[in-house]
């Protein structure tokens, strides 16, 4: 009933089916195809929706260059400043804590794990990298205010992403780490090195691309985390380089705020201040909040994928090397 | 002192050594680290094997050319990594016991039972609190987010491994890790306002339905809308689990079926998809903790909707994660904290379970494999 075919060019070779066996066959690739372009619907979709009502905002010099400080909805302008140092003294206070840790926890599952302390540990990161963001924050919260009876900042934030990215550090670490042949730690051995030099000169060169794609993986991926911020760091529309003092801005905070006030009714009988004369002006006053939310949407966007990217290049480089 | 010293001596140029094989390719640490590629799996099976005995007998018998500076070096950095284990072993049972500790208090002085109530009442003095409401939903949601992605996940992780050509495959798998790559309060504000808007109508021919479950409430920011957009967010999670597992079917398998005069869709269904179940049923409970615990997107997409409980998903609602998220601004007083941290409890031991339900598949699975 069925003839076997055999392509030159494919390595596989099915059968030619017939009737029914035929249809199904069909049926399959194109269920499968499908499923692909069903993925990508929500994915263009959101990248369109995101680009189209946020790009006029983030090619604006003012978006970089300036905070939200005196900005409501009914005000255009205002910019990201704020957000983006508050976002970037979070994530590089999370990620100098979490990096020797992280690396350390690898160098320690793949170079001298054995017995218990070893399965505990794998076990205690599969944990670590399922436990929700809101359920870090919420230890974090517990530790330090209520228990401690410290003060919601910044630096509690940072504390609760160095949770989040422990996981991702450690597992990328651990994966490059048992990429790096055995042969290089043998020779290093056989020349009278000691196992910790043998770590530090060899084993670790030989993976430091690796790793750093690693370390860019964690800093993506704690970037928009939102969660934390909620509970451990009020918003605040100035600018507050201060990590441990008063509120801060953040990018997913900016993104945050701005959606609060999206559908604020702006319409008749609503009083706004005219920017000239500043007399009280009646009528229909525009919302300027959705092109910053959209615009802070963007920008976080760029800087994760723009991470991603860097993590890919440096793994591939690696790669190619 | 040691660890300045690794910091300093790791940034040097690096050796001339054969640079490693990088295998992981996907954005998902979770499916880097089950993930050995099928491109090279010899490779990666000899790196695997044998090390840790030959390794650990070659330093351990002491070829101590340094002397006691040596012995002590490698103490010194074995009690730094050991430390570090350590520290992430702490750092779960120091989540457990804050958690447990702030919330029995509240739990103590709860007026209405735990576990089975649905109201919830943070008033300190009458505490009135239970969790009944938001399992629910939380349950349902993340449920009906496995039951809209691991279809679609499974079906694109076929056309990865056995459909699409090498050069295809690439870059499909990029395009979805890339929906990894994408921040949830952005699918939350998308979700929000431009995906509820469009399932509207969804959602008015799924209330022809006569089930207490499609009960129509409300026509948008519901828990359907939800459910949705955290089918999307866990997509690329289970579509990489389950691509590892495909790609790893034994070939004598395949060709077994080929041999049958199998077609592509039957050699799927005799070799790859009984060889990939167990893969594809621990990527979906990664999924589905991941979705459990999923917060910012779910807050800012479901409305929260007081009144009598009910069964049903056209309506607005609040898991876990976004009751606590709505209820920073309480965080006032121990006793409201506590019910608050209640829930994180909750929320914590439902991802605890089913994240090493998913672990202990996958490690299962590997011994075999």
């Amino acid at each position: 009933m069925s003839t076997m075919t055999a392509p030159p060019s494919s390595g596989l070779t099915f059968s030619k089916a017939r009737g029914l066996r035929k249809v199904k066959n069909n049926i399959a690739t194109g269920l499968v195809t499908l499923a692909f372009g069903l993925a990508l619907i929500p994915l263009i979709w959101l990248l369109y929706t995101v680009i189209s009502k946020g790009f006029h905002v983030i090619v604006d010099a003012g978006w970089w260059n300036s905070d939200q400080a005196g900005i409501d909805f009914k005000t255009k302008g205002g910019g990201a400043s704020a957000a983006i140092i508050g976002t970037a003294e979070q994530v590089a206070l999370c990620t100098v804590i979490s990096v020797p840790i992280a690396l350390l926890v690898g160098i320690y599952l793949v170079e001298y794990a054995r017995g218990p302390l070893a399965k505990m540990t794998t076990f205690m990161v599969d944990i670590l990298t399922g436990i929700p963001s809101i359920v870090a924050a919420l230890f974090i919260y517990a530790l330090f205010v209520t228990t401690l009876q410290g003060f919601r900042a910044g630096w509690l934030v940072s504390f609760a992403l160095v949770i989040l990215m422990i996981p991702v550090i450690v597992r990328t670490t651990e994966e490059m780490l048992r990429l790096v042949p055995n042969e290089l730690r043998e020779a290093s051995y056989a020349l009278g090195v000691p196992k910790w030099r043998t770590i530090v000169r060899v084993v670790l060169p030989t993976a430091f691309n690796g790793l750093i794609t690693g370390i860019v993986l964690g800093v993506a991926r704690v970037a928009g985390e939102t969660a934390p911020l909620l509970i451990l760091v009020g918003y605040s529309t100035t600018t507050n380089t201060n990590l441990f003092n008063g509120f801060q801005s953040s990018l997913p905070g900016l993104i945050n705020d701005q959606f609060t006030n999206i559908n604020t009714p702006t319409g008749q009988g609503v009083y706004h201040l005219d920017p000239v004369t500043g007399k009280r002006v009646a009528g229909t006053v525009a919302n300027y909040a959705p092109d910053r939310l959209w615009g802070a949407a963007l920008t976080l966007i760029v800087i994760v994928m723009a991470l991603n990217l860097i993590a890919r290049l440096i793994g591939r480089r690696t790669k190619v090397a | 002192m040691s660890e300045r010293e690794i910091m300093t001596e790791r940034s040097e140029p690096r050796e001339p050594l054969p640079a490693p094989r990088v295998g992981g390719e996907s954005v998902e640490p979770v499916a880097a680290h089950d993930g050995r590629r099928l491109e090279s799996p010899i490779e990666s099976e000899v790196a695997l094997g044998g090390r840790h005995t030959d390794a650990s007998k070659v330093s351990g018998s002491g070829i101590a050319s340094g002397g006691g500076r040596a012995r002590f070096g490698d103490r010194i950095f074995l009690g730094l990594s050991s430390a570090a284990a350590v520290t992430v072993i702490l750092i779960v049972v120091l989540i457990a016991t804050f958690l447990l500790i702030k919330s029995v208090p509240s739990i103590a002085d709860d007026k209405v039972n735990f576990l089975t109530s649905t109201e919830w009442g943070t008033d300190p003095g009458n505490l009135r609190f239970g969790i009944a409401n938001l399992l629910w939903v939380t349950v349902i949601i993340s449920l009906i987010a496995l039951v809209v992605a691991v279809p679609i996940a499974v079906g694109i992780a076929l056309f990865i491994t056995q459909y699409a050509p090498a050069r295809v495959a690439r870059p499909v798998a990029y395009v979805i890790d890339l929906l990894a790559a994408i921040p949830s309060i952005v699918y939350g504000i998308w979700g929000a306002t431009v995906l509820a808007t469009a399932l509207e109508p969804v959602q008015r021919f799924l209330a022809h339905i006569p089930l207490p479950l499609f009960d129509f409430k409300q026509p948008n920011s519901t828990i359907f809308d939800g459910a949705v957009v955290l089918a999307v967010m866990i997509l690329p999670i289970i579509t990489a689990i389950s691509r590892d597992v495909f790609e790893r079917t034994p070939i004598a398998n395949i060709e077994a079926a080929l041999a049958l005069g199998a077609t592509r869709y039957e050699m799927i269904r005799m070799a790859v998809l009984p060889y990939g179940r167990a893969g594809v049923v621990s990527g979906s409970m990664l999924g589905l903790g991941r979705a459990l615990g999923e917060t910012i997107a779910v807050y800012l997409i479901l409305s929260t909707v007081g009144g009598p409980f009910s069964f049903s998903i056209l309506r607005g609602g609040e898991t876990f994660a976004s009751k606590i998220a709505n209820g920073s601004a309480e965080f006032n007083n121990p006793q409201s904290t506590g019910a608050y941290i209640a829930a994180g409890l909750v929320l914590f031991v439902l991802t605890f379970v089913v994240n090493s339900a998913a672990r202990a598949i996958v490690n299962r699975r590997k011994d075999f494999a």
